[in-house]
């Protein structure tokens, strides 16, 4: 691609970024209502009829609605009101710089290390510390050492605990134990963090199992099943949205005076999607549509469906990948680099340092060369 | 009690869950349901609305901060409450405006059963007490709504002379109430022309003995501070000025908190207020991570990437895409706390 087509890509995304914003309104606003709605119904029935779980329909139908509950609260409701995709409504209670999630993440870390460290330096190794979250390697460009030996058990034990492996990512765990930063200069993050779990913690292991009395063990056995539950999925749909084969790495020298139509071409490249009807769009937050996601982190999410087909003929026209998959075909890919990345480099597969890019895929996009 | 139902809910309230039964349940945003609609005139209706119950009442000729949605987005305006103090429910009375956003919305598009934003009632359009055994009301428009409060709180007080001025008798708003009302003349500006105060002489003769209360279009306010001249201390205003625009035009000057900053036309609020020294919340700089959100207290921003012209008291604003365009304030305290 030439610098000239870069540009002219990018304004050809303004364009459409502009057409979306001019367009929101009451459609929008009676969306993410409505999703707030279901999802805190969702909630409260999940919680009764946990009450009743000594009945095992109950419970399984119970630690079902919970899970779901809390799937959309984070991804669908938290994640995307984070991004100030639903600033635009000036509503007090669904605002970026106001809410607060079901999650032991505190926002406002978050949203530094989320909105700002990986939406910006999306997939730089080095910078986006998305990449592996300081605990796997998930790009050739880290280097090997022993430890990544276990990259699939430490990639299990993430997705399991999830909530509490993002929330260590927010205290940039592994800079402490490199001796970049001083534990004293965490202290205020910890006890934010200390917070934040303390309150989720009593919610759903003490105060809900407590009320429930003699059935204290089934109602505690659905919040943790609940809360595993979303963490699985919300690591899977996570995962797969920048690491199956054909989203591309970048390094470091990429951010070099990158222009706005290179900045998309690399949100683009980077990113991948999936697929899968209504519904599984809604539970992934529509992170399925990472893509979009990534190019317009602050539109809102029910837009990214509607824009999906002309981003992939765009791609199509300029003949970039737009990788997109069912979610096991991408989660497969996923679990095979991890596998992969878990052995030293063989020699010959050493990345060329003078290329910018670093494909986690079989083959190299040139694209990115101009 | 509050303390153990916030365990169950955090990070949310329980009016969070409480709101889906009933929205007026709600303790950090005061909130009001419209349970009765008057039409005044062809343009002017009064809404019925019951206050959340943390609402703390109004003394009359004080005005309340109303937000409604309009598209999704929310937009907050300023009416006088036109019933009497002490009233359960209150009402506001709006006229309007050909190309107004939300008292048109207010006006034709407020079914019962609507849910509004309250804010608690203010404003310093009020009755001394004791109330002054004589007192002159001088309006026009949807200026009498104040007015009409005190005067439905004062009941027969025996001296109050009222001097209002509508386009036509189809515009007078309360027009029955005020009829029936000893002491009041009512003028309809296109069959007789604009009121000149001069006429008070043979109007009211006793106008500079009168606490005097007066609101209505700029124009007659103007006159009426100018003609009360030594007796101006006896002269109240309440102004429903109109929200001040900016004419566009590049750069301005930006107070952010106590500081002032001149912010030239290509310039981000965040440049320029970093420029000048002010320690400001930030972190993509491009528009994408909203770190840098703060809220606007008054005037107008401009966007940098469409140039659009925007902004309402209240707002948030993303200083890192926004220049200035004339004057504005910004807090540097974040969005208010709310849970
Ligand atoms: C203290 C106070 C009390 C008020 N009480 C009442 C009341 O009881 N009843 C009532 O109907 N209104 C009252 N207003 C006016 C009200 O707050 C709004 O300004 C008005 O309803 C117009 O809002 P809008 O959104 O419809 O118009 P906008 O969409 O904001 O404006 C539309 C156009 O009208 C112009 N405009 C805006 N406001 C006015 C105005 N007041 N006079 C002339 N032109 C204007 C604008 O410049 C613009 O060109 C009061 C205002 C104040 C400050
Ligand atoms: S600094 Fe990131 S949006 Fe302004």
């Amino acid at each position: 691609m030439t610098e000239a087509q870069v540009e002219e890509l990018g304004r050809r995304l303004d364009a459409i970024r502009d057409r979306v914003v001019a367009d929101r309104g009451q459609r929008d606003a009676d969306y993410i209502h409505s999703i707030i709605r279901k999802q805190r119904y969702l909630e409260v029935g999940g919680r009764a009829l946990l009450f009743a779980g000594i009945l095992p329909p109950a419970w399984v139908a119970g630690t079902a609605m919970l899970s779901a509950s809390k799937i959309l609260e984070n991804m669908e409701l938290g994640h995307n009101i984070m991004h100030g995709q639903w600033d635009w409504m000036r509503d007090p209670k669904i605002h970026s710089s106001t809410w607060d999630w079901d999650n032991t993440s505190p926002a406002e870390a978050w949203k530094y290390t989320h909105n700002y460290e990986h939406h910006t330096y999306t997939n730089i190794v080095g910078k986006d510390r998305d990449v592996g979250y300081g605990i796997l390697r998930m790009s050739d460009e880290q280097e090997w050492s022993p430890y990544y030996l276990f990259n699939p058990l430490w990639n299990a034990l993430l997705a399991t605990f999830f909530q509490w492996g993002v929330a260590l990512h927010d205290l940039e765990a592994e800079r402490i134990a490199s001796g970049e930063k001083t534990w004293a200069s965490v202290w205020p993050q910890l006890k934010a963090i200390g917070r934040k779990v303390r309150r989720q913690f009593t919610k759903d292991y003490i105060v809900f199992p407590a009320l429930a009395g003699p059935f204290f063990l089934p109602v505690l056995a659905g919040n943790v099943t609940a809360n595993l539950v979303r963490n699985l999925w919300s690591h899977a749909v996570i995962f797969c949205g920048h690491f199956p084969d054909g989203a591309v790495q970048f390094s470091e020298e990429q951010l070099d005076d990158e222009t706005r139509g290179q900045w998309y071409l690399r949100q683009m490249l980077g990113s991948a999607n999936l697929e899968g009807g209504p519904l599984f769009h809604l539970m992934t937050g529509n992170l399925s549509f990472q893509i979009e996601h990534h190019l317009f982190p602050d539109l809102p999410s029910n837009r990214y469906a509607e824009i999906a087909p002309e981003i992939r003929a765009i791609c199509a026209e300029y003949g970039l990948e737009y990788t997109s998959g069912p979610l096991r075909k991408q989660y497969a890919q996923v679990l095979r680099t991890i596998n992969r990345l878990a052995l030293p480099p063989e020699k010959d597969t050493t990345p060329d340092p003078t290329t910018a890019l670093t494909p986690t895929g079989s083959e190299t996009p040139d694209t990115l060369a101009a | 009690m509050f303390k153990a139902l916030v365990a169950l809910t955090t990070p949310l309230l329980p009016e969070d869950y409480l709101s889906l039964v009933d929205p007026l349940w709600s303790t950090t945003e005061l909130r009001g349901r419209v349970v009765g609609i008057r039409r005044e005139t062809d343009r002017a209706t009064t809404l019925v609305i019951r206050p959340g119950r943390a609402w703390t009442g109004h003394r009359a000729g004080q005005y309340v901060r109303i937000g409604v949605d309009i598209a999704g987005v929310r937009h907050w305006r300023t009416y006088s409450l036109s019933g009497p103090e002490g009233d359960g429910d209150i009402t506001i009375t709006v006229q309007a405006l050909p190309d107004g956003l939300v008292s048109r919305h207010l006006v034709d598009a407020t079914p019962v059963g609507s849910i509004v934003r309250l804010e608690q009632a203010s404003g310093d359009f009020v009755l001394p007490s004791p109330v002054p055994s004589k007192l002159l009301m001088l309006t026009a428009g949807s200026g009498i709504t104040p007015v009409m409060s005190m005067l439905r709180t004062l009941g027969a007080h025996p001296d109050v002379v009222v001097l209002h001025s509508a386009p036509t008798a189809d515009d007078v708003i309360f027009a029955d109430e005020l009829r029936a009302r000893p002491g009041t003349t009512v003028r309809h500006t296109s069959a007789d022309g604009r009121l000149d105060l001069a006429d008070l002489d043979t109007l009211c003769p006793d106008w500079r003995d009168r606490e005097a209360y007066a609101c209505g279009p700029a124009g007659l306010l103007d006159a009426a501070e100018q003609h009360w001249g030594d007796a101006r201390p006896r002269l109240h205003l309440e102004r429903f000025t109109p929200p001040t625009r900016s004419t566009g035009g590049e750069g301005g000057t930006v107070t952010f908190g106590d500081r002032e900053v001149e912010v030239d036309g290509g310039a981000s609020l965040l440049e320029a207020g970093e420029d000048a020294g002010v320690l400001l919340p930030s972190g993509c700089r491009m528009g994408i991570c909203f770190s840098c959100i703060l809220p606007l207290r008054d005037g107008q921003v401009r966007d940098l990437r469409t140039g659009e012209i925007r902004g309402e008291p209240g707002d948030m604003v993303q200083t890192c895409i926004t220049g200035a365009t004339g004057t504005a304030r910004l807090d540097l305290r974040p969005a208010e706390e709310t849970r």
